[in-house]
């Protein structure tokens, strides 16, 4: 059985799935049985100033029969008493030693009010704190969260003023609100942080009633732009992890990262895993099913990790992120094409209809003759067997593929279509050295033309 | 002992409407194919994909509307439509999952318009040319809908005091309770098309009559009464199309036998012996003189039938009707064979010699087809084989008179759906001939 303790900054939890600063993290009563469950460890709900929380503050997106790819929520920090906090917190740590225990704080942007609830949350022998930079409601309209991480000035300060005085590792949690995360990231660094972890919850509005036109949910009558999280923001996350995690100073620094956005099967963990997370965090999926899905994350983590004898995640933390590539050093020479498992397909020709409107027209259905049919029916003709009995199967001619990928993306049945890698014919070559070498390319079309013509290069 | 107190309640819709929520998930399991095989299986050619998403997309009179523009009697074919040999048996998640259910999404949507189908249709300019149509069952209805919609006056003759045809006396409750149908030709009458009861071509009008004063007439008769089996004893038995349409159009709750028999073995003997069941008869036999194989059935009507209790006996043709003073004791029957093909290209069935047996039954129902219309000859209109002969362009052997539905229907299964494509299809020939040129 693959081992998956995880070490993160001085910080060690049996596995490297915490609950991320939310909800579920909200009272000590919730992580005494998230920690049952067997959740490696738990950011607490953010605590600091006090506040008043509103009604109706979760929005969702959903998609078809999926409910909540996306969840929004316009929630402040605990809106729970501080000394409630504190003391659950410590009764929590003091009945879980080995389990991560990590408090999000949340304070006005002066020296003495971090201070104070630094020392606080050393009081109960929390194993860290994680600095809430990222809330981007209400809060910052108070001048903290988001308000702080979009600027990297306030970042790196208020870091600073944190690690004067902490004992206990510091966690920068960083907001996705931003142009470029390495900003901030790179300005926690330079205020002392112990490590960085994101995302937080993005901007967003999920919906407009379209019977009374309000923004949805509606909080008598208004609403306001939330914070997005769930599997729809995934993709966003392992960006922004790849280029925190992939920057030349934070790599050299050794500071570890801890990923979240998104994260609701195993495969997800091992996927930040790669891109150089060393724990993830996990909110939306156990808002959704409940602390149970965690036998299911490390159970699939680590029957994954031992079927490809990888006996520790160190041995695999951040793999991926050396073929993270910029568009001018990809291979404009390597081809691949899109080839039809006629035994798979069940002839829904969303794969046709895509090629034919969205990409390059290189699909034809052909019957069992081999014959090219156009879509199409008779008026006169009906039934079951006429429409099955030699209904045409879609062909990729290969010569025509450009191999954009679109079909593969839209064929619902799992490994029907598959890219297949086909000689070019053409020696390897970049945008960056053909640019170098030919710079007429990058302004002259005529030019460009000459060039494809003499590689053989034809697009239709 | 039988109970008096039946109700209609044993003879209700089978199927369930689907909630909102069973609408929302089944509509978001289909695949929106492109080309989709369903829209080529269905008769009607409805673009099924999209009258689904807009289910999904709650756009429910979107949805009607796309299932109109191709078949105007959609209420009705949502729950008649042998689906199961149609679209639905040609869904591409057929071959792994449950298909999609169409039909059943169908009538979702078409209940949720009832009332406001107009909503869904433009009409065409008045084009001052007039059609009569004979028959108010789906093949007239839908002929006389989509000529409307192409702004021509239409009149429609119906010999019944109700429209709708078989959908509406001769269709089971179970599939298709009687205000469906009615509604469905009160929504033809609401496009503008004048209705005239009780009006029977042939006896209350002449079809010289109706060629003098419209510029095109259209005929959707359907079939005629069920044929006679001349056995000794036919007087005892009861006629399975008046049993269907009593079960449907009578108040009062009818009183069937405890032993019943049912000869015949299309979907017309299921839903007798279904009835007679259903109304309580603690036997019901349905006798058929081949073997499953060639029964006309469709397989889920026999698997159905099997469900609810009905037996079969194959290889068995009655021979006479046995009686005693209360009333009707038994049926005698001919052990059959089955021989070499016949000219339906099904084996035929032989009797083996001096081999006979009783069934006991103290009712016994006869389901064997409809006789073919003798109105056709009556006109003077070409016939082959009973039916009326028509061109591709549904043009029977007389100039300006068109025909449609059951009564035309020589080859293939006669069902709802070909006679709605086939009044569709006379309308746009129709249309096309009046106008002069292609429309
Ligand atoms: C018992 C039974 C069950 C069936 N079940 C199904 C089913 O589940 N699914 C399915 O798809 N199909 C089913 N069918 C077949 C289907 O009902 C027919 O194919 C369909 O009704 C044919 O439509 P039509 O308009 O041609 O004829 P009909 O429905 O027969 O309508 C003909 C109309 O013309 C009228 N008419 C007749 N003569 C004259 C005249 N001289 N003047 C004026 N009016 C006249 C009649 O009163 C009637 O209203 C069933 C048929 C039967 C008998
Ligand atoms: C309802 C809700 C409340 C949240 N509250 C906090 C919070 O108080 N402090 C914080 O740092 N992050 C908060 N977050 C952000 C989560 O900790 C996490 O960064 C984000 O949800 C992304 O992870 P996920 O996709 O697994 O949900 C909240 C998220 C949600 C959905
Ligand atoms: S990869 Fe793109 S171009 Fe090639 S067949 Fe698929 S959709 Fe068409
Ligand atoms: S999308 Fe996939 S299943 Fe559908 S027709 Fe194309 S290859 Fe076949
Ligand atoms: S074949 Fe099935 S999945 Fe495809 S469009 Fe038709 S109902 Fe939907």
């Amino acid at each position: 059985m693959a081992d998956l303790t995880c070490r993160f900054a001085g910080i060690t939890s049996p596995n490297p799935f915490w609950l991320a600063s939310a909800p579920p993290t909200n009272s000590g009563a919730q992580v005494h049985r998230a920690f049952e469950a067997g959740w490696g460890g738990a950011v607490w709900k953010t605590i600091g100033a006090p506040v008043l929380n509103v009604s109706n503050r979760y929005g969702a997106w959903h998609h078809g029969s999926q409910r909540m790819l996306g969840i929004n929520n316009i929630e402040l920090i605990s809106d729970r008493p501080l000394a409630d906090n504190l003391r659950e917190i410590a009764e929590v740590k003091r009945a879980w030693p080995n389990r991560a225990v990590i408090v999000s704080a949340m304070v006005e942007s002066t020296p003495e009010a971090w201070h104070e609830i630094v020392r606080q949350i050393e009081d109960t022998g929390a194993d860290g704190i994680e600095l809430n930079y990222g809330c981007p409601h209400g809060m910052n309209e108070r001048g903290m969260g988001s308000a702080v991480g979009q600027v990297p000035e306030y970042c790196e300060q208020i870091t600073r003023w944190v690690k004067n005085v902490a004992k206990i590792p510091v966690i920068v949690k960083l907001t996705p609100n931003i142009t470029n995360i390495i900003g901030p990231a790179r300005a926690a660094l330079a205020g002392g942080a112990d490590a960085i972890s994101l995302i937080n919850t993005i901007n967003s509005i999920t919906a407009v009633d379209l019977e009374s036109f309000d923004i949805s949910p509606s909080i008598g009558g208004k609403g306001g732009h939330g914070g997005y999280a769930g599997p729809a923001v995934k993709p966003i996350a392992l960006n922004m992890l790849a280029s925190v995690a992939g920057d030349e100073l934070i790599s050299k620094s050794g500071i570890p990262v801890s990923g979240m956005g998104g994260i609701s099967v195993w495969q997800d963990a091992a996927e930040f895993v790669l891109l150089g997370a060393t724990s993830v965090q996990v909110c939306t999926a156990a808002m959704h099913y409940g602390f149970r899905i965690i036998d299911d994350l490390c159970d699939g983590l680590s029957n994954w990790m031992d079927a490809r004898g990888i006996a520790d995640l160190n041995d695999i933390r951040g793999k991926s992120l050396p073929r993270l590539s910029s568009f001018q050093d990809l291979d404009l020479s390597f081809r691949a094409v899109a080839r039809i498992d006629a035994d798979k397909c069940i002839q829904c020709n969303l794969c046709y209809a895509a090629c034919n409107d969205a990409a390059h027209q290189c699909i034809d259905l052909v019957n069992s003759a081999g014959k090219v049919i156009q879509p199409g029916y008779s008026e006169r003709e009906s039934g079951k067997r006429l429409a099955t009995e030699d209904r045409p199967k879609p062909v990729v001619r290969e010569d025509d593929c450009v191999g954009c990928r679109l079909c593969h993306n839209v064929c619902p049945v799992e490994g029907c279509i598959d890219m297949v890698e086909v000689p070019s014919g053409r020696q390897s070559i970049t945008w960056a050295k053909l640019s170098a070498e030919k710079p007429e390319l990058t302004n002259d079309w005529d030019a460009m033309k000459r060039y494809r013509d003499a590689m053989g290069i034809h697009i239709h | 002992m039988k109970s008096d107190a039946v109700t209609s309640a044993p003879l209700g819709e089978l199927l369930t409407p689907f909630s909102d929520h069973e609408a929302t998930l089944e509509a978001n399991r289909c695949l929106y194919c492109y080309d989709a095989p369903c829209i080529h299986a269905c008769p009607t050619h409805i673009d099924i994909p999209t009258f689904i998403k807009r289910i999904a997309d709650k756009n429910l009179l979107g949805s009607a509307k796309t299932i109109l523009e191709s078949n105007l009697l959609g209420a009705t074919c949502s729950r008649v439509c042998p689906v199961q040999e149609l679209c639905e048996g040609a869904c591409v998640l057929g071959s792994d999952h449950p298909p999609i259910q169409i039909g059943r999404l169908q009538r979702y949507a078409m209940d949720a318009i009832r009332g406001r189908e107009t909503q869904t249709v433009s009409i065409g300019d008045e084009t001052g040319k007039s059609i009569a149509i004979v028959g108010a069952g789906p093949a007239g209805l839908s002929c006389a809908g989509e000529l409307r919609k192409l702004g021509h006056a239409v009149t429609l003759l119906e010999r019944r005091a109700v429209g709708g045809g078989l959908s509406t006396y001769g269709i089971i409750q179970l599939r298709e309770p009687i205000d469906i149908a009615i509604g469905e030709a009160a929504f033809i009458e609401r496009l503008g098309v004048k209705f005239e009861y009780g009006v029977e071509l042939g006896h209350d009008k002449s079809l010289a009559e109706l060629r003098r004063d419209f510029d095109a007439v259209y005929i959707g008769v359907g079939l005629g009464q069920s044929p006679d089996l001349h056995i000794p004893g036919e007087e005892w038995i009861f006629d399975g199309l008046r049993l269907i349409e009593q079960s449907k159009m009578e108040a009062a709750p009818m009183k069937l036998g405890q032993r019943v028999v049912v000869i015949g073995a299309g979907n017309t003997a299921i839903d007798c012996a279904t009835i007679a069941k259903r109304l309580g008869a603690t036997d019901v036999t349905i006798i058929y003189r081949r073997t499953i194989d060639e029964m006309t059935a469709y397989p889920h009507e026999y698997e159905f039938a099997k469900a609810e209790g009905i037996r079969f006996e194959f290889l068995a043709q009655p021979s006479a009707v046995i009686t005693d003073e209360q009333g009707v004791t038994g049926l005698t029957c001919q052990r059959m064979h089955l021989g070499p093909d016949d000219s339906s290209g099904r084996p035929s069935s032989i009797p083996v010699p001096d081999e006979t047996f009783v069934v006991e039954a103290d009712q016994i129902i006869k389901a064997i087809g409809q006789v073919r219309h003798p109105l056709a000859s009556l006109l003077g209109l070409g016939i082959e084989n009973g039916y009326i002969t028509v061109d591709e362009n549904f043009e029977t052997t007389l100039a300006g008179v068109y025909a449609g539905g059951d009564c035309i229907r020589a080859t293939g299964a006669a069902s709802t759906v070909m006679a709605v494509q086939d009044g569709k299809l006379a309308a746009r020939s129709i249309h096309q001939a009046i106008m002069g040129g292609p429309s």
